[in-house]
């Protein structure tokens, strides 16, 4: 399996308009809209928020308000490879913390940030649901179990081993 | 689809399965998927079609199979010999599996364990891991391909949602009460009781609502049999539904969870195809559909409340109940939420009976609870085991102890929300009774083994410093408090504290039990309280000398 790049950051002018064409009509769909919205171009950008408010008929504040509280949402671009360190209990135990210290100084980044070429972002995450293999970390989703705490430097080149040449589909808008 | 149509594709599909001499089953969970399971389960498929051996070898996908730090795991099932289950399979050993195993089998030998390069990829089945667990909401995992509809009807799939359809609301509330099914999420709420609430309820619209939001860090059985068994829940809802006249159905599953979601989504497309979901179920003239909401990261969404108003599109902020959900919950109808696993017991409940259910269990806990054993615990993965059984026998006997061979101090049960149980007291029978007398609370089944290497105060601040992390900051005692005890905390952690701050800390923790506004506040401060409990001298070795003045 190789880690998958997300589409380039640039989206369609009409595709905001397809996600809010295919909420609008469900009560309280705004969260699912924000999802499809980030799947497709890896944050939320204000610009986007602004439109599909128009077009959902919320305002910009209540869009606000929900991406703000949810951890899941990102406000900023980031890099192009996610490295999501897990923290959750089983990877805490097993030393998570000190891997997650190893990639900031490799990165030479902090947790939440993207490197400034915006090839890397570091961001913890709570638990990824695969305990019985910590720690781990997951990039664009592929996973990198049973990691031993002081080998963060085998991670990234692991990663740049695993980059892949194909770009991700684009998930299937039509529902 | 008719109901007798059910019967109908069993025995075809049981047909076509025993078709086969051999059946190979590959998890293709998530555990397992990310070493890789879809290679091997390409490669054995390449393999035998290679060999031509596709008439007489199929392969699966499968559920979680348990010991997920050994994934991949692969079962094999033939007619005319024992189980043998593989670990660590790689793709590139595809061919080595099917040439040394396969092959023989096929031609009649008997294999006890598989030699050679295989031997240290063999499981024992008469391992306490495998043998001394009871599987029934994991029945079906290791035994079908969660993405296959006919597999689950063959495996009397669907059986007790026929049986529902002839049985009144009330009546099979009725049978949920007597099986004495407590809500498996944690806090073991009798599920009959809900339901029947839900159902006096007189309401045009009610919803019934999957809590799939498994926000505990250290916990993943939510999500395992989510995606290991997806009809089986999608069956129970179905059931919950007509036990309480509910018009809409909503799954909420965390967005962390991709796989889960998938196949949950897929399994309710085959449903709604095959006549089990939709205008007119098991063609009974009743009409219920589902609908699919992600969480977004949120730990306080798995409290109902807060729930709602996620599903709702709002922030998960939760409010005061009274008014509970079954009176005013999604969009202010009655709604009835259960947790995934809860529903999973539902169809073999009912299938088999109330009183075959509460034949397992403690005299309040009935039939069996699944957890998540990790840490340093020698085997890690999902476990189910009956209520009743010690904690002892799960981590010691289930879990082989530590891999490390040290000493196990303590374990961890109930996540943030739940507390420490020090070694001495794993004599314990399961219960929720039992674990909550401990300090501790069943929580959904997160179960984290530590050793004596491992410091109880920064395991205790780990979890406080997620529930201020994680706090709506709603309401101030979670707000305020929380903040406030992982500040003397870590002063504790850092070498900094006094005696006074210990106090302190469980001054702050009284005011957020008594005064937080839901389940997240009340129960932060649990961790912290039953380390101090516990492990007062690992708190006072860290302070300052008394007699250090103030900086």
């Amino acid at each position: 399996m190789k880690v998958v790049a997300p589409k380039a950051a640039a989206e369609p002018k009409d595709e905001i308009t397809l996600i809010a064409n295919k909420w609008k009509m469900k009560r309280g769909s705004l969260i699912m809209a924000l999802h499809d919205l980030q799947s497709r171009v890896g944050y939320v950008p204000r610009e986007s928020a602004m439109k599909l408010g128009r077009e959902l008929g919320v305002p910009l504040a209540r869009i606000y308000e929900v991406v703000t509280f949810y951890n899941y949402f990102k406000l900023e671009a980031p890099g192009k490879y996610v490295i999501s360190v897990c923290l959750g209990t089983a990877c805490h135990i097993k030393g998570s913390a000190e891997l997650l210290a190893g990639m900031e100084k490799e990165l030479n980044i902090k947790e939440g940030q993207s490197t400034p070429d915006k090839e890397y972002h570091l961001q913890a995450v709570r638990c990824l649901g695969c305990c019985g293999l910590a720690p781990l970390v997951s990039v664009n989703g592929k996973v990198y179990a049973k990691l031993k705490t002081g080998e963060s430097h085998h991670v990234i080149e692991r990663i740049q081993i695993d980059k892949p040449m194909a770009v991700a589909n684009a998930d299937d808008l039509a529902e | 689809m008719k109901p007798e149509e059910l019967e109908v594709k069993a025995a075809a599909e049981l047909a076509k399965q025993q078709a086969f001499d051999v059946r190979l089953f590959a998890c293709s969970s998530r555990g397992c998927q990310s070493s890789e399971a879809l290679g091997v389960i390409a490669g054995l498929k390449a393999e035998i079609k290679a060999r031509q051996l596709g008439a007489k070898v199929q392969v699966n996908g499968s559920g979680c199979m348990g010991l997920c730090s050994k994934g991949p795991l692969v079962r094999m099932t033939s007619k005319t010999q024992k189980d043998i289950l593989f670990s660590e399979i790689k793709p590139e050993m595809a061919a080595t599996v099917v040439e040394q195993v396969v092959v023989p089998v096929l031609e009649g030998k008997k294999i006890e364990k598989p030699g050679g390069d295989l031997e240290r990829h063999t499981l024992d089945l008469n391992d306490p891991f495998f043998a001394m667990q009871v599987y029934s909401v994991l029945e079906n995992n290791g035994k079908m391909d969660p993405e296959k509809l006919d597999d689950y009807i063959a495996r009397d799939g669907y059986k007790a949602l026929r049986k529902a359809l002839g049985m009144s609301a009330e009546e099979i509330c009725k049978e949920m009460l007597a099986s004495g099914l407590r809500g498996r999420g944690g806090a073991g709420f009798p599920t009959g009781l809900k339901w029947d609430l839900t159902r006096k309820v007189q309401s045009v619209i009610k919803y019934i609502i999957c809590n799939g939001d498994e926000g505990d860090p250290g916990a993943f059985m939510d999500g395992s049999v989510l995606e290991g068994d997806p009809h089986a829940v999608i069956e129970g809802m179905l059931i919950a539904a007509r036990a309480m006249n509910a018009t809409h159905g909503v799954f909420y599953i965390r967005a962390e969870y991709p796989l889960a979601v998938e196949r949950v989504e897929k399994a309710l497309r085959q449903a709604r195809a095959a006549g089990l979901v939709g205008k007119n179920v098991l063609d009974s003239g009743w009409a219920f559909d589902f609908e699919m909401r992600l969480g977004a990261g949120a730990f306080v969404c798995g409290e109902e409340t807060a729930l709602i108003a996620s599903i709702e599109g709002k922030r998960g902020t939760p409010r005061p109940r009274p008014p509970f959900p079954a009176a005013k919950g999604l969009w202010d109808q009655p709604s009835c939420i259960n947790n995934v696993e809860t529903l999973a017991n539902v169809p073999s409940i009912l299938l088999k009976g109330a009183k075959w259910f509460a034949s397992r269990g403690t005299e309040k806990s009935k039939g069996t609870k699944l957890f998540a054993l990790t840490g340093k615990s020698k085997n890690n993965g999902l476990v189910e085991v009956p209520m009743g059984m010690t904690l002892r026998d799960v981590i010691e006997k289930i879990g082989g102890g530590t891999d490390s061979g040290l000493k196990i101090k303590a374990i961890q049960t109930g996540g943030p929300s739940g507390g420490m149980i020090p070694e001495h007291q794993f004599d314990t029978p399961v219960s929720y009774e039992n674990l909550q007398q401990l300090g501790s609370m069943m929580g959904s089944g997160g179960m984290i083994v530590i050793d004596e290497n491992d410091s109880v105060v920064e395991l205790a601040q780990f979890y406080l410093d997620f529930c201020v992390d994680e706090s709506c900051g709603k309401c101030a005692p979670c707000r305020i408090g929380g903040t406030q005890m992982l500040h003397l905390l870590t002063k504790i952690v850092e070498g900094k504290g006094r005696a006074e701050d210990i106090k302190t800390i469980r001054k702050v923790a009284k005011a957020m039990q008594k005064a937080s506004l839901c389940a997240l506040g009340q129960t932060a401060p649990n961790p912290t309280l039953s380390a101090i409990r516990h492990f007062e001298h690992e708190f006072t070795e860290r302070l300052l000398p008394a007699a250090t003045p103030q900086a």
